[in-house]
């Protein structure tokens, strides 16, 4: 049976991270699955952790007033779920719906923050592997924006 | 030689050819199926120019099947007066057809290889004539990845042939959408989120884009970090062509012609004009 330092020593957003640091990121780490259909958080709730996907999908939603909820964007395996955790207000901004059955790593996010607060090299370790998401997410975003496919483009 | 040859070896001159069927794809694109009783030739990727008599004259890139030698097959988005009668005519109706032009896609440095086919929008339409070389050809090929990307659900095209072509061995088909509905169970997000998905063998593949130019160049980019030669990304480009044999210059691109040069270009070619806006 594979333990959890070694799924989290595998996954790729901690790929050559050292086995040191995967212990101490092991202390914070349970199992989670996710029915299909329910809401992993919630825009507005305290995010205290944050998912290593490792099957399933996940729905990012966002609600506005008279409307539909509007699919952002989907996650799946090897991929991560939610940053909030990381930066004050540790509040979630958008919701984060399993459209499929979803088995993931959880990371308890205070306990991940005074982790970091503790080791400053382990802090720069996970805000430089967070940073590359959301630069890849924000670039995906500003793609998205440009709505290519509209006629006339 | 007789007049009627001369005539026919004419790539100026339109052959008529009559319309079998017209099938709706989407909202505003449909597909158009031509007779072609002396047999097509032509290579996946290449193009013709469809004349809409009394209207105008349209390049648009072949969409079928190069196996099936009776007919010529186009898929077409109805943006304007030209396209809304091309897709409007009725079965037996004629259409001329000069062609087909251009360079075609790389076939032959493709075999041996995985082939990567990414498609954004109607450009699954120029793609799908490589889709169905490989799937004929199962065991000259390595792995088929296909990676398409919509605006939304309902813009997806050949969506039975998508699910046929993903139960085929050693293909994958990803799809993805700028909008998903609630109802919607794929992936969201722009296609190249879709890389992540793909076990890439960069120095063993070789890469055909298709779509808006912006889609592309995200494309080529993301692939040359994948660790994609640029030699070895192929994109199909589109401009205003008229002549379609490189007389006129309406469609120079630097120093191409996309007509008579391309539509179809490496990657290590195209990438210093890509980056040019006013081209």
């Amino acid at each position: 049976m594979e333990t959890l330092e070694r799924i989290i020593a595998d996954y790729p957003f901690f790929a050559g991270l050292e086995s040191y640091y995967t212990n101490l990121l092991t202390g914070c780490a349970s199992n989670a699955r996710f029915d299909a259909g329910t809401y992993i958080f919630k825009e507005g709730e305290e995010a205290n952790e944050f998912y290593l996907i490792r099957s399933g999908k996940v729905a990012l939603e966002i609600f506005a007033p008279q409307r539909k909820p509007i699919m952002l964007a989907t996650l799946g395996e090897g991929e991560i779920l939610g940053w909030s955790w990381l930066l004050p207000p540790y509040l979630w901004k958008f919701h984060a719906h399993a459209i499929e059955s979803t088995r993931a790593i959880a990371l308890d996010g205070k306990c991940l923050r005074t982790k970091c607060e503790q080791n400053h090299d382990l802090g720069y370790e996970m805000l430089k592997r967070f940073a590359q998401i959301m630069e890849q997410r924000l670039e995906a975003t500003r793609f998205q924006l440009l709505d290519v496919y509209a006629v006339g483009r | 030689m007789t007049m009627a040859a001369a005539a026919t070896n004419d790539p100026m001159l339109p052959q008529p050819h009559s319309v079998r069927q017209v099938v709706k794809e989407s909202s505003d694109t449909f597909t158009l199926t031509l007779e072609a009783p002396g047999g097509n030739r032509f290579q996946p990727g290449q193009f013709s120019m469809l004349w809409v008599f009394g209207v105008g004259e349209l390049p648009i890139s072949i969409s079928g099947d190069p196996a099936e030698r009776d007919r010529l097959v186009y898929t077409v988005r109805s943006v304007g007066q030209a396209t809304q009668t091309l897709v409007s005519r009725e079965v037996g109706e004629a259409i001329g057809v000069r062609g087909p032009f251009g360079t075609g896609w790389p076939v032959e440095k493709a075999q041996g290889r995985d082939v990567l086919v990414i498609a954004g929008g109607i450009g699954l339409a120029p793609l799908r004539p490589m889709i169905y070389e490989v799937l004929h050809h199962r065991e000259k090929y390595g792995r088929l990845v296909i990676l398409y990307g919509a605006r939304s659900p309902r813009d997806l095209l050949y969506r039975k042939e998508l699910a046929a072509w993903a139960r085929q061995r050693e293909t994958q088909v990803l799809v993805t959408v700028d909008y998903g509905g609630l109802s919607w169970r794929g992936n969201v997000g722009v296609v190249t989120t879709l890389f992540k998905h793909v076990r890439l063998q960069p120095t063993h593949s070789l890469a055909f884009a298709c779509g808006p130019e912006i889609m592309m160049r995200f494309v080529a980019r993301d692939l040359e970090t994948h660790g994609l030669a640029r030699e070895n990304i192929y994109l199909s480009m589109e401009r205003n062509m008229k002549c379609a044999v490189g007389f006129c210059g309406h469609c120079q691109y630097g120093p191409h012609f996309i007509c008579k040069d391309g539509p179809i270009f490496p990657y290590d070619q195209l990438r210093p004009l890509l980056e040019k806006y006013e081209l």
